[in-house]
């Protein structure tokens, strides 16, 4: 006996709850109370499906639900994913775990743009057996052309889509009419009914051609002298003797045993799960691939990719999440933003090499979790394309930082002024910057305004493009420091987790944060820009301290309180700080003037 | 060589316990002695094989379950070599909860809802494997694998995990814990299919026998020892029977039944439709009732 999973997705009111419950039905597969509870609500199928009680109380559906049922020749799980607000999500993850689907349309209306995305969405998941059931032909008098006319159009944008397998099948659920048994009302339909075509459709899993691919989740050591590695086959088969690769680190390996529970394997195939012992003594752990050495899976740790984004907050590109792929869990960064329920292209970045293969060919090695780092809640999915080629190298350079700072006569530096706007940052920094160019160092002033105009011309303030605008600037002040130059960077910065990139990015001892601090009230008071006043009467929206937060640094090297302290006496703090980190020198002939 | 679907649930299965231990601190099993939880048992000793279950079993105990029910529990654990943890809460015991006295639904919280919360938080267990299938009952259906409850051991319907392919997100913060279920997808028929296939143990009052037995409420109820108050006009007879779950006796209903083999049960499930749940009274007190007692932290 097979066992077939498949989902339905439709657009609401299309007759999804009636197919499932008169699939149900029909097939014989209620229990007793549950064909009691149908017949109290007037054999309305779409009762049989309700689960959860909020769901009930609110008339809306949280998530997917599974349904079990079998015939005499296979068993069967479906998945349906309920139409509302969270469909996308909903259906990727029902997509996600099936062989086949079922999509309803309306046949008064026919194809819509829902059907198109709906088809999209299991076309991407890698689900490539789809039925087309076109209901309601009740409603058109079981009229063939108008099902001939759906059908061509289905069958067009379908194959557009990469799906192979497509059958198109006039329905009516109400009625019963070819969902279980063929209906008189079609005679010129000479295909099956759509439970026949359910128990005939090829499972895909039943192959398991393809190179080996195992993923190692756990390692059994009950003894010193046992070391078996644990875990589910994802690819092809293997023997005891196999030449095996051990990836991402890439250690060759020969399969000693295939151990389990009642005595050794000869051979095990995709979708069992095994425990393998290798010839050698290699240290693998847990989240180690198995792949064969003959065709083993590449490696890498920047890939083109598609996410679908499944959280109310958006992907804010360059920011880390943790990605859960095979049995690991590694940092991940996308390059590109993403609302709720978007599937897009983008770069994602992992914080390690890991070993691969690109979505449609393996599910199981091209398939990503993201998880918010914060809240732990699985915000998105992603699907490998490709491995994005490391052709970008770094060219050997003759001439060295240390060599253009002796050049220069002091090192390089960055000094990150952050604060409130108005805080008094950019006052402070000028006063700074004098004060060094007086005394002969080379210097230059990142001024967030200023750059606004020119690098970051193209950003605004919502925090995806606050993230950016810091990235950009905390590139640019690290190749100054590159150059030799003392970098005054003066930006609100508001979010202690781009001021944390901005230092990773130069060396230690290169990075002095400033915390101008002055309280909101105060700045609010001086609004030399009149930008507070704004902000209040709702024309500058995302503005810090108002409606957007200012996370206050942790351990910056300075805090100038400016309630107490004069714009001059602040930058003679800096300065001094600046001396103390071996940075400048006031001595000799470039010694500082005298006020 | 193409696996059968019993292959493809063990597999699954398997494959869950593996992570949810490889992923967790202090795992354990709600040992519920049933026949979904000696196939559970089963899977956990196939998953970790040659090394021992890597983790406790627990049984909450109520002082009520069949005498039958307790003496395999030991039998198993002694015969498997497992560590058993066996909870009764201490304030039920002190108070005499009964579902006489009490009701059904105030033993079924204070017994099993209050004392696995309690057990859980004794031994700091931050993961817990369950027998559930989502094929019991219909809040089941959308219940995730594994499912994260509060530090107050509370299930939120509303903010469950989407889960997309084999990967889970074991991730929780300090206190919360996850229960998981690595039979979601089987059902009563493929439990039973299973058994026979890997000749598992399972307590004998699951086979048709002549039991004494009474009518009440609708239900057979077996008189399992001489607390059950006779109410009047009630009357012991013998019948046989057999039970499709196990729980406590004065709330476990009997059904007719004359399977007394594996084989046999496998037959009878072909045949009848009743769902398996339907014989249990403690899902008939409210309508939603699984889901309630599911958000106050029931399994
Ligand atoms: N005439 C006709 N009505 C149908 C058919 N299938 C479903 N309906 C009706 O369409 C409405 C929506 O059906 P439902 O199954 O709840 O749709 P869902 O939102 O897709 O689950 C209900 O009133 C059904 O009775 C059909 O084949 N013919």
């Amino acid at each position: 006996m097979s066992l077939l999973r498949f989902m339905t997705c439709g657009s609401v009111d299309d007759g999804k709850s009636t197919l499932i419950g008169r699939l149900l039905y029909e097939a014989r597969t209620l229990p007793d109370d549950q064909l009691a509870a149908l017949e109290r609500h007037g054999m309305d199928f779409a009762t049989l499906l309700d689960g959860l009680l909020a769901e009930r109380e609110q008339g809306i559906t949280i998530d997917v639900a599974y349904r079990y049922f079998a015939t005499a020749t296979r068993k069967f799980v479906v998945a349906d994913a309920p139409g509302h607000e969270q469909y996308t999500r909903n259906m990727v993850t029902a997509a996600s775990v099936v062989d086949a689907a079922v999509i309803l349309v309306d046949a008064r209306t026919g194809i819509l743009p829902q059907t198109r995305r709906h088809t999209e969405i299991v076309a991407l998941l890698g689900v490539r057996t789809v039925a087309l059931a076109v209901n309601k032909l009740d409603l058109v008098g079981y009229s063939r052309t108008v099902f001939d006319a759906v059908a061509a159009e289905y069958s067009a944008l379908a194959a557009a889509l990469g799906i192979t397998s497509v059958a198109c099948i006039p329905v009516s659920a109400l009625h019963g009419t070819n969902v279980v048994r063929r209906g008189a009302q079609t005679p010129w339909y000479d295909g099956p009914a759509l439970l026949g075509w359910l128990e005939s459709v090829a499972v895909p899993a039943d192959d398991p051609a393809g190179p080996f691919r195992m993923v190692v989740q756990w390692v059994i050591r009950p003894a010193a002298d046992f070391r078996g590695f644990a875990g589910r086959i994802v690819g092809g088969s293997v023997r005891p003797g196999d030449r095996v690769v051990v990836l991402p680190a890439g250690l060759p390996a020969t399969v000693a045993r295939i151990v389990a529970f009642d005595g050794d394997l000869d051979i095990a195939v995709e979708g069992q799960s095994v425990t393998v012992v290798l010839a050698e003594d290699l240290d693998v752990g847990r989240g180690a691939i198995l792949a064969a050495a003959s065709s083993a899976c590449d490696v890498g740790s920047e890939f083109d990719a598609r996410v679908i984004w499944m959280a109310a907050a958006d992907l804010v590109p360059g920011r880390s999440y943790l990605a859960k792929i095979g049995a690991r869990t590694v940092g991940v960064t996308g390059s590109d933003s993403l609302r709720c329920n978007e599937i897009g292209g983008t770069v994602v970045r992992f914080d390690a090499a890991v070993a691969y293969e690109p979505y449609p060919v393996n599910r199981d090695l091209g398939g990503f979790l993201i998880i918010d780092r914060l809240t732990n809640d699985t915000v998105g999915a992603g699907l490998l394309d490709r491995v994005r080629p490391a052709n970008l190298r770094w060219q050997t350079l003759s001439v060295t930082k240390e060599m253009r700072a002796a050049l220069g006569g002091h090192r390089g530096c960055v000094v990150w002024f952050t604060g409130l706007s108005g805080a008094g940052k950019s006052t402070v920094a000028n006063l700074v910057e004098q004060r060094l160019n007086r005394t002969g160092h080379r210097t230059y002033l990142l001024d967030g305004d200023n750059v606004r105009h020119g690098l970051n011309r193209d950003l605004g303030f919502t925090d995806a493009d606050r993230v950016e605008n810091i990235r950009r600037v905390a590139e640019v002040a690290a190749l100054m420091v590159d150059a030799g130059l003392i970098v005054l960077v003066s930006f609100i910065s508001p979010f202690e987790a781009e001021r944390a990139l901005a230092r990773s990015l130069v060396a230690a001892g290169e990075f002095c944060e400033v915390h101008v601090d002055t309280p909101l009230a105060v700045a609010e008071a001086r609004d030399a820009k009149g930008l507070y006043a704004r902000a209040r009467r709702g024309e500058l929206p995302h503005f810090t301290g108002i409606d957007s937060p200012y996370e206050v640094p942790a351990n910056p090297e300075l805090r100038l309180d400016t309630a107490v302290l004069a714009p001059s006496a602040a930058a003679a703090v800096v300065l001094d700080r600046l001396l103390a980190m071996g940075v400048v020198t006031f001595s000799g002939p470039r010694a500082e003037p005298r006020e | 060589m193409t696996l059968t679907q019993l292959d493809r649930l063990e597999a699954e299965s398997i494959d869950i316990l593996r992570e949810a231990v490889a992923e967790s601190e202090r795992p354990v099993l709600l040992y519920s002695i049933g026949k979904d939880s000696s196939v559970l048992l089963h899977l956990a000793r196939k998953a970790f094989h040659p090394a021992p279950v890597p983790f406790p079993l627990l049984h909450v105990d109520t002082t009520w379950k069949f005498r039958e029910m307790i003496s395999f529990r030991d039998r198993t654990a002694e015969r498997l070599g497992v560590e058993l943890i066996v909870h009764r809460n201490p304030e039920c015991l002190a108070l005499g909860i009964n579902p006489f006295d009490h009701g059904s639904a105030r033993h079924t919280d204070m017994w099993k809802t209050q004392g696995l919360r309690q057990a859980l938080d004794k031994h700091r267990f931050d993961l817990a494997f369950g027998g559930a299938r989502r094929d019991e009952e219909r809040s089941r259906a959308k219940e995730r694998v594994f499912s994260l409850r509060t530090a107050a051991h509370r299930w939120d319907p509303r903010s469950q995990r989407p889960e997309l392919w084999r990967l889970y997100n074991t991730r929780k913060d300090p206190g919360e814990s996850l229960r998981v279920f690595p039979l979601s997808n089987w059902t009563e028929i493929d439990v039973w299919q299973y058994i026979r296939r890997e000749r598992i143990p399972v307590v004998p009052l699951y086979f048709a026998a002549a039991r004494p037995v009474l009518r009440r409420d609708g239900m057979l109820i077996m008189v399992d020892d001489d607390r059950l108050r006779l109410r009047p006009g009630e009357e012991i007879r013998r019948a046989t029977v057999r039970f499709r779950t196990l729980g406590c006796y004065p709330l476990t209903g009997a059904v007719p039944s004359t399977a007394a083999s594996v084989a046999e049960i496998i037959e009878e499930l072909r045949q009848v439709t009743t769902s398996e749940r339907a014989d249990r009274a403690i899902d008939h007190d409210q309508s939603g009732s699984m889901e309630r007692k599911k958000h106050e932290g029931y399994f």
